[in-house]
């Protein structure tokens, strides 16, 4: 299926981009007419990926994070936030709620919460390094 | 992200207001830093004007709570917003 709109964005893995990248994706999934909870919800998404870049792909160093939506004509809208760090050594061990390598800043619920808020939430390795998290919801039409 | 802190002899009263997300904690987890070691026993962490809010949040909160269960304190969370109220039942917190 034909995406009907697409955004990308590049960002430097700073901190002060999480609520950039939020904004920025919301505005676009706007034209999907979503309700405020689900715009919540696309916020909330976005922000844990971005935020897992910032704090595990890239712990060192700055480095680039690329972020893909389209809008698809069910209404449905895709977001993949990739990066080219150095990657989750275990993705399974990652996802499971609680658990966490970022210290007690760090909650554990990031992927939890992706899964929760998304209807489907993939995660793979990048060829080449990084990785990759795709997330899709749908948005319902309303009457 | 604004932090305020209000002591009175009883209670500590820290309202958030702004993003709380893992640019905004680190500076929150600074202010818990800071708080000195004697500490009231009742504790309120007033979320009413936190405008998004995503795990980071969570972390704050049971940061709090871990610092406050040293010392035998309790901690309250109210005026939680609709958005950031879905993040907690998310991870389970229901009773926040």
């Amino acid at each position: 299926m034909r995406p009907t709109n697409e955004l990308t964005l590049l960002l430097p893995s700073r901190s002060a981009n999480e609520s950039i990248a939020r904004v920025c994706v919301a505005g676009f999934a706007a034209q999907l007419d979503p309700t405020l909870e689900e715009l919540g919800d696309i916020k909330t998404v976005v922000s844990e990926a971005v935020t897992n870049c910032i704090v595990h792909a890239y712990p060192d160093t700055i480095g680039e994070i690329k972020i893909r939506c389209r809008t698809f004509a069910n209404g449905v809208l895709e977001i993949v936030i990739s990066d080219r760090g150095i990657g989750i050594p275990d993705i399974e061990k990652a996802r499971e709620p609680m658990f966490t390598t970022g210290g007690e800043e760090r909650s554990g619920m990031g992927f939890t919460i992706m899964e929760s808020f998304s209807d489907s939430c993939i995660v793979r390795h990048r060829a080449g390094g990084g990785t990759v998290v795709k997330l899709s919801k749908r948005i319902e039409p309303r009457t | 992200m604004n932090i305020d802190i209000q002591r009175t002899d009883d209670s500590l009263v820290i309202k958030l207001s702004g993003d709380l997300d893992h640019h905004a904690a680190g500076k929150v987890f600074e202010s818990f830093t800071a708080l000195p070691e004697a500490l009231p026993r009742r504790c309120t962490l007033d979320l009413g004007g936190v405008t998004f809010m995503d795990s980071s949040g969570i972390a704050v909160v049971l940061g709090l709570r871990r610092r406050l269960s040293y010392i035998g304190a309790e901690l309250s969370v109210v005026n939680a917003p609709a958005q950031a109220m879905r993040v907690f039942r998310a991870a389970g917190m229901k009773e926040i």
